[in-house]
């Protein structure tokens, strides 16, 4: 089915993420926490890419420099080649073609999921407010939202919010989709059909997507690559490349090719989160 | 073929839910839901018996201390009747006049406070800068009790009129202030990274985000402001007046008629809750989005 809302060129050339050398130490006159140590990915356009590690071990700090919401102490990150933070101007501004969907959801509560959907198209002045508006519904009725379109976010369920918010996020095409561990408090079913209908949106769009999770079976079910991150401070302890075929579903994660990733991501992970336990950090992430 | 296509929560194809009932018949739902609960019956009781214990005190038993306050009898029978033994009942124009005097005097001061508090405070909860200009000043100035401000007030401002607004006014903006300002401070960082991701200017921030987010507290605030409007006012107005409920209650006890006194408290009282009700009302109505999700948790 080819989509009226979210289109994309079959081979996606838009959305590389450079992350050379970034180091972000937190209080840097004070306490001096290391949050990220010299850490360096290349991520090409279109790329699903997820990041394991251990609580608190700086994945999200590396998602807030990207996002332009947190600076950064050492290196630089670029974005199809173009610096976003370097040196010289250690925080990123905040941009429409980086678009984060957050741990606990950040609907606005005041608006309908229409709304929502359309606040993005809408300050941007990309099309006229009652175009956003039709658009923004079009996007959620492709998503199967369109029943619960006049909603607020506080009238539907976690799921239906956290898709939404893509939603919000993919009808602004963004370069890059940068996601927090969106689908921690929800049940393992639930989070299967997050996980079909995300691919799915992917599927469409070939968004670059940057992808945290605690998650081992998700980050390899979603993924092209799997990051497992050391514990605090933060690098990368080790890429996996994910080769399962695509489309996927559920059946495969019953696949002997995906038990075997899972097994050797388990091991890397295990060290650090073992490491993480020892030394006694307090949960952060 | 989609993977949405049949997904469980998709609402597309499910069928129309019981239709809800709207106007008259919501009504009519809500009254029956309620008579058949207990709490109409409590709340009945529940004034039955300290009218009683009132009345016990004051009338049947006539304690001592008690015998100068008139009972509830007594209250009752003057309010309704068209010829008071103590001049004032529902009959009396001056009656009427009182509440009146009142009631604008709340309305200007109310607005006036609400028109300079919210956007004082939202400014003061969103810009750093302007929290560093004001609060210093702000934080002691309110403290201060309004009845320290009369004296003031009189000096500053010429007639009853205008002291006695300034004073209703005062003690209701610093409510509303500080509470919008506490509505912006409480609203999640979350939304306003949100805005900066989806590619808002400050001045979009500001409207979608920090008023809409605001909201909740700015009315729990105004609720608070209406009825400190109300204590300062009959405050004033017993201090500084020639018209208003609080001036009816302090003349009725200067010129030794209980009767009155209480009528113009009990008045007060039901007038105050109205406008309560009224901000409430309001507030809801503007905050369809907060009234729902609250009903979805049960509440």
């Amino acid at each position: 089915m080819q989509s009226q809302i979210f289109s994309a060129p079959t081979v996606p050339t838009k959305g590389a993420i450079s992350i050379r050398d970034v180091t972000k130490i937190y209080d840097p006159d004070g306490a001096q926490v290391m949050a990220v140590d010299h850490c360096s990915m290349e991520i090409a356009p279109g790329e699903v890419c997820m990041i394991v590690g251990p609580s608190g071990c700086g994945k999200t700090t590396l998602l807030n420099a990207i996002a332009g919401f947190h600076s950064i102490t050492e290196g630089e990150i670029l974005l199809d080649g173009v610096p976003l933070c370097g040196p010289k101007h250690p925080l990123a501004s905040q941009a429409s073609d980086r678009i984060v969907v957050f741990q606990n959801g950040a609907l606005f509560p005041w608006k309908t999921l229409a709304e929502n959907v359309a606040y993005g198209p809408m300050v941007q002045r990309r099309w006229p407010k009652a175009e956003c508006i039709e658009r923004a519904r079009a996007a959620l009725k492709e998503a199967g939202l369109g029943n619960v379109a006049d909603k607020y976010p506080g009238e539907v369920s976690s799921g239906m919010a956290r898709r939404a918010e893509i939603v919000r996020a993919l009808i602004n095409e963004p370069k890059v989709l940068l996601l927090d561990e969106p689908y921690r408090a929800m049940d393992a079913l639930t989070k299967q059909i997050m996980h079909e209908a995300l691919l799915e949106m992917y599927d469409r769009t070939k968004v670059t997507i940057y992808f945290i999770t605690h998650d081992l079976e998700e980050a390899i079910f979603l993924g092209d690559k799997v990051y497992v991150m050391t514990t605090r401070p933060c690098r990368v302890k080790k890429v996996i490349d994910i080769d399962l075929p695509r489309p996927r579903d559920y059946t495969t994660l019953t696949s002997e090719a995906f038990r075997l990733l899972v097994k050797e991501a388990d091991e890397a992970v295990h060290e650090e989160a073992l490491k993480a336990f020892q030394a006694g950090e307090r949960e952060m992430a | 073929m989609s993977v949405i296509a049949h997904d469980v929560y998709a609402g597309d194809r499910t069928p129309a839910r019981r239709q809800q009932p709207t106007g008259f018949g919501m009504a009519l739902h809500r009254a029956k839901k309620g008579l058949r609960s207990p709490t109409p019956y409590l709340m009945v009781f529940g004034i039955a018996v300290w009218l009683f214990a009132y009345w016990l005190l004051c009338e049947g038993l006539s304690l001592p201390r008690f015998e100068k306050i008139p009972g509830p009898v007594t209250i009752l029978s003057d309010w309704i009747s068209a010829n008071p033994q103590q001049g004032t009942s529902i009959y009396t124009p001056d009656y009427y006049q009182h509440i009146y005097v009142s009631c604008r005097r709340i309305l200007i001061a109310f607005v006036l406070a609400t028109a300079l508090g919210v956007p004082l405070g939202l400014l003061m909860g969103w810009s750093a800068k302007v929290k560093d200009y004001t609060f210093p000043l702000f934080e002691t100035l309110r403290p201060i009790p309004i009845m320290a401000w009369v004296p003031l007030a009189i000096l500053m401002f010429a007639g009853y009129e205008t002291p006695v607004i300034f004073l209703a006014t005062l003690a209701s903006f610093f409510a509303t202030t500080l509470n919008t300002m506490l509505g912006v401070q409480s609203i999640d960082e979350s939304y306003f990274r949100a805005a900066g991701c989806l590619g808002s200017r400050k001045r979009d921030v500001f409207w979608h985000v920090v008023v809409p987010g605001a909201m909740p507290f700015i009315f729990t605030g105004l609720q608070i402001s209406i009825g400190v409007a109300w204590f300062s006012l009959v405050a004033a107005e017993m201090v500084s007046g020639d018209f208003g409920l609080g001036y009816l209650i302090l003349s009725s006890y200067v010129n030794s008629v209980t009767v009155p006194m209480v009528i113009g408290m009990l008045t007060l009282g039901f007038v105050g809750w109205f406008s309560s009700a009224i901000v409430r009302f309001v507030g809801n109505r503007l905050m369809q989005w907060h009234v729902k999700a609250l009903a979805m948790q049960g509440r």
